[in-house]
C-alpha cells in the first residue's frame, strides 16, 4: 500500500489555558476524502491549521505527503490546496485577476480560465469580487485552492452557511476532485456533507477523536438501523423502555425521548402499549434512519448544533 | 515580447503590485486624495496669503477749519488714503485698528497714534511727509525707487514644496497601512502565506506600487505650481527625483511599520494620526519650524517629514545640489532602514 497523504501522531494544541486539539490521532490515505465532522469549537479548524503548516502544534507529529513542516515549507506548499473559512478577496479586484495572482505563486497549474471553469464561474471572469454572491465567493476561494493543480486539499468548512443550491453546487465540484484522484480534508459539521462527500469521517468533539471510520460503519455500529423520538407530556422509566423489543439504547434529554432501535416496527406497537398502561399520551412520534448525527449524539451526548451560536 | 508578458504574468512580484496598484486606482476617494486634494489646497492657500500690492495707509483727519485742505494734501501724495471724520468716531476707528493715525485738528496739526503699532509709525512717516511737501517744503535729495518682486520668496513658494512631503507622506503610510489591515483583517495576508508566496514578496510590492503612482503625484502637484502659481523650480530634476524616492520610502517603511500588527481599520487609523499628527505642526509645512524653541529643535530635525521638506524646499527653492543635502537625505535613509527592518521583525500574518 502506498504511503498515508496525512498522518497526525498524538497532536496536542494549547491556546494558553484552553486546549483546542487533545491527542489527536489521524491518518488519511492518498486519494482519499476525509472528514472531521464536530460542532463548532471541536478543534477541528485548528487541526487543519497544523496540517497546513500555519499553526505550530504543542506536542505531536504531523507529516504532509510524507514530508514535515519545515521553514517557510515553499516546496510542500506548492504541492498543497488551501481553503481558509471566511477569506474576503479584495472587493476592487476582478476574479480574473485574483486567479492569476494566485497561480503566479505556483511554478505549475492550471490555467486560471481552467480553475474558474472547474469552479463554474468561467462567466465571472471579469466580475468584481464586490458583485459575487456568498456561494460564487466560496467558489473563487475553492478555484484559488485548486489553481497550483494541488495533491492534497484542504476544505474547512467550505459550504457553511450556504444556501442548499449553493451547498450542492460545492458538492458536485468535491466529488469531481474526488474523482480526479486528489487527496481531501474536509471539516464540515453538517452530517449530511459529510456522508455525502467523505470515503472516511472522524467524529471529534473538545479536542478528541470519539469515533472513526466509513459513515455507513459509524452508522451500524450504533448496532440500530432506525431512531425513534417521541414527545410526552408525562416521564417515562428508562427501565421500562430499554426492555421493549429491539431497543439498543435510551436517551431521553429536554421532554424528548430518543430510542435507538433495531427494527422500528417491533418496537413501535410495543412503545405505544407502555404509553397506554402508564396513561401518558404521545404529543409526537417520529421515526428517521440513523445518520452520523445519531452516531454523534450517542457518542457526544450532545448535538453537532448544540455550540453553535444561535443563527 | 510574448515570452517576457508570460514571464511577467507568471512573477508573483508583478502580479502582486499590479494587484495593489489596480485595487488604489479603482478607489476614486484614493485618487481625490492623493492627485487632486493637494493641488486645491495649494490653490486655496496660494489666494488666501497672496502677495498684495501695498495697499494706501488710512488715516483719519478731524473735522474742522483745516480739514478739507489737509485731507486733499494727503490724497495727492497717493500713499495715504485720508477720511474726514470727528474726534469720537475717529477714536472709536482707531481703537479698532481700521485706522492707523489721525491727524487733529489744529493750527499746528497733531499726529495722534499707537507707536507700538508698526503700521501707525509708517503712517506718521507718510502723512507727515505728505503734509510737509504740502506746506512748501522741498526735499534736498529726490531717491529714486527699485522695487523687488522676485518669485522664490512668497508665501506659495514656501508652501509649495511643504505640501508636496506632506503629500508623500500622507500617501505613503495610508494606502499602506489601510490595504494590509484590510488583507489581515480578510485573512488574505493568511492565505498568501499558506500559498507558496515569498513573504517579503509581498512586502516588496506594496513599496514598487507605491512608486508606480510617486512619479504622477509629485509631476502633477509641481506641474500646477510651476506652471500656474509661477514657484520656481532651481534645482535639478535628477536631485529632486531622488529625493522624492527616498522620502516615499522613509515613509512606506513608517506606514509597514505603523501597520505591522494592527487587526482593524479603527486600530490602524488611530496609530497613523498619532504618528502623523507631530509631523503636520512640526515639520515646517504651513510655517517655518524655527518658530520652535530652540530647546525641540534637535527633535524637530530628526523627524523624517522635516528632513524631506527641508530638501524638497533646497532643491526647488535654492537651487541647492543632492552634495549639500547630505544630512537630510542620511535621515530619510534611516528611517526607512530601521522601519523596514522592524517592521518584517514585528509583522503579523495571521
Amino acid at each position: 500500500m502506498s504511503s498515508p497523504a496525512l498522518v497526525c501522531r498524538g497532536l496536542v494544541k494549547r491556546f494558553d489555558d484552553v486546549v483546542a486539539v487533545d491527542g489527536l490521532d489521524l491518518e488519511v490515505a492518498a486519494g482519499e476524502c476525509f472528514g472531521l465532522l464536530g460542532p463548532n469549537g471541536a478543534g477541528k479548524t485548528t487541526t487543519v491549521e497544523i496540517f497546513e503548516g500555519l499553526t505550530a502544534p504543542t506536542a505531536g507529529e504531523v507529516e504532509v505527503l510524507g514530508e514535515r513542516w519545515r521553514g517557510a515549507g515553499l516546496a510542500l506548499r506548492a504541492r498543497l490546496g488551501i481553503q481558509l473559512q471566511e477569506t474576503r478577496f479584495p472587493e476592487k479586484l476582478r476574479v480574473g485577476e485574483i486567479l492569476a495572482l494566485f497561480r503566479s505563486f505556483y511554478r505549475r497549474g492550471l490555467e486560471p480560465a481552467e480553475a474558474l471553469a472547474r469552479v463554474d464561474l468561467g462567466e465571472k471572469r471579469r466580475a468584481l469580487v464586490r458583485t459575487l454572491s456568498g456561494g460564487q465567493k466560496q467558489r473563487l476561494s475553492l478555484a484559488c485552492a485548486l489553481v497550483g493543480d494541488p495533491e492534497v486539499l484542504f476544505l474547512d468548512e467550505p459550504t457553511t452557511g450556504l444556501d442548499p443550491s449553493s451547498r450542492r453546487q460545492i458538492w458536485a465540484i468535491v466529488e469531481e476532485l474526488k474523482r480526479r484522484g486528489r487527496t481531501i480534508l474536509l471539516t464540515t459539521h453538517y452530517m449530511e456533507e459529510a456522508e455525502r462527500l467523505c470515503d472516511r469521517v472522524a467524529i471529534v468533539d473538545h479536542g478528541k477523536k470519539l469515533a472513526a471510520g466509513t459513515p455507513a460503519a459509524l452508522v451500524a455500529s450504533l448496532g440500530a438501523e432506525h431512531v425513534v423520538e417521541l414527545e410526552t407530556d408525562g416521564a417515562l422509566d428508562e427501565a421500562a423502555l430499554a426492555a421493549l423489543p429491539s431497543v439498543r439504547r435510551v436517551r431521553q434529554a429536554d421532554g424528548l425521548l430518543r430510542l435507538t432501535v433495531g427494527d422500528a416496527a417491533r418496537t413501535i406497537p410495543a412503545l405505544l402499549a407502555l404509553l397506554a398502561a402508564r396513561g401518558v399520551e404521545a404529543k409526537r412520534l417520529a421515526t428517521h434512519q440513523a445518520t452520523l448525527e445519531d452516531v454523534f449524539l450517542a457518542l457526544a451526548g450532545h448535538t453537532l448544533a448544540s455550540e453553535e451560536p444561535a443563527a | 515580447m510574448s515570452g517576457l508578458r508570460a514571464r511577467l504574468a507568471h512573477s508573483p512580484l508583478v502580479q502582486l503590485t499590479r494587484a495593489r496598484t489596480v485595487e488604489f486606482l479603482r478607489e476614486p476617494e484614493a485618487i481625490f486624495w492623493v492627485f487632486l486634494f493637494p493641488v486645491l489646497l495649494a490653490v486655496a492657500l496660494g489666494v488666501a496669503f497672496r502677495n498684495q500690492p501695498p495697499q494706501p495707509v488710512a488715516v483719519g483727519v478731524e473735522a474742522g477749519a483745516h480739514a478739507d485742505e489737509r485731507a486733499r494734501a494727503l490724497a495727492a501724495s497717493g500713499r495715504v488714503a485720508p477720511r474726514i471724520l470727528d474726534r469720537e468716531t475717529a477714536s472709536a476707528e482707531l481703537r479698532a485698528g481700521r485706522l492707523a493715525l489721525v491727524v487733529l485738528d489744529g493750527a499746528t496739526p497733531t499726529y495722534w497714534f499707537d507707536p507700538t503699532r508698526p503700521g501707525s509709525r509708517l503712517a506718521r512717516l507718510e502723512t507727515d511727509g505728505a503734509l510737509q511737501r504740502a506746506a512748501g517744503r522741498s526735499d534736498p535729495l529726490a531717491p529714486g525707487e527699485l522695487e523687488m518682486t522676485e518669485k522664490g520668496s512668497r508665501y506659495i513658494d514656501f508652501l509649495v514644496p511643504g505640501l508636496l512631503g506632506m503629500n508623500l507622506m500622507g500617501t505613503g503610510m495610508w494606502a499602506i497601512g489601510f490595504s494590509l489591515v484590510q488583507q489581515r483583517a480578510g485573512k488574505m495576508l493568511k492565505l498568501f502565506v499558506a500559498a507558496p508566496m515569498r513573504r517579503w514578496q509581498l512586502l516588496a510590492a506594496q513599496v514598487l506600487a507605491r512608486f508606480v503612482f510617486l512619479a504622477l503625484e509629485v509631476a502633477i502637484l509641481l506641474g500646477f505650481a510651476v506652471g500656474f502659481l509661477e514657484v520656481p523650480f532651481r534645482g535639478s530634476l535628477a536631485a529632486l527625483a531622488l529625493v522624492c524616492a527616498l522620502g516615499a520610502l522613509a515613509f512606506v517603511a513608517l506606514g509597514l511599520l505603523v501597520a505591522s500588527r494592527a487587526r482593524t481599520i479603527e486600530g490602524v487609523s488611530g496609530l497613523m494620526n498619532f504618528v502623523m499628527f507631530p509631523m503636520w505642526i512640526f515639520s515646517g509645512v504651513f510655517f517655518s519650524n524655527q518658530r520652535f524653541p530652540e530647546l525641540v529643535q534637535p527633535a524637530i530635525q530628526a523627524l523624517p517629514l522635516t528632513a524631506l521638506n527641508d530638501a524638497l524646499r533646497a532643491v526647488l527653492l535654492d537651487g541647492l545640489p543632492l552634495a549639500a543635502l547630505g544630512s537630510e537625505l542620511a535621515i530619510l535613509a534611516a528611517w526607512g532602514a530601521i522601519c523596514f527592518a522592524l517592521a518584517l521583525k514585528l509583522f503579523r500574518w495571521m
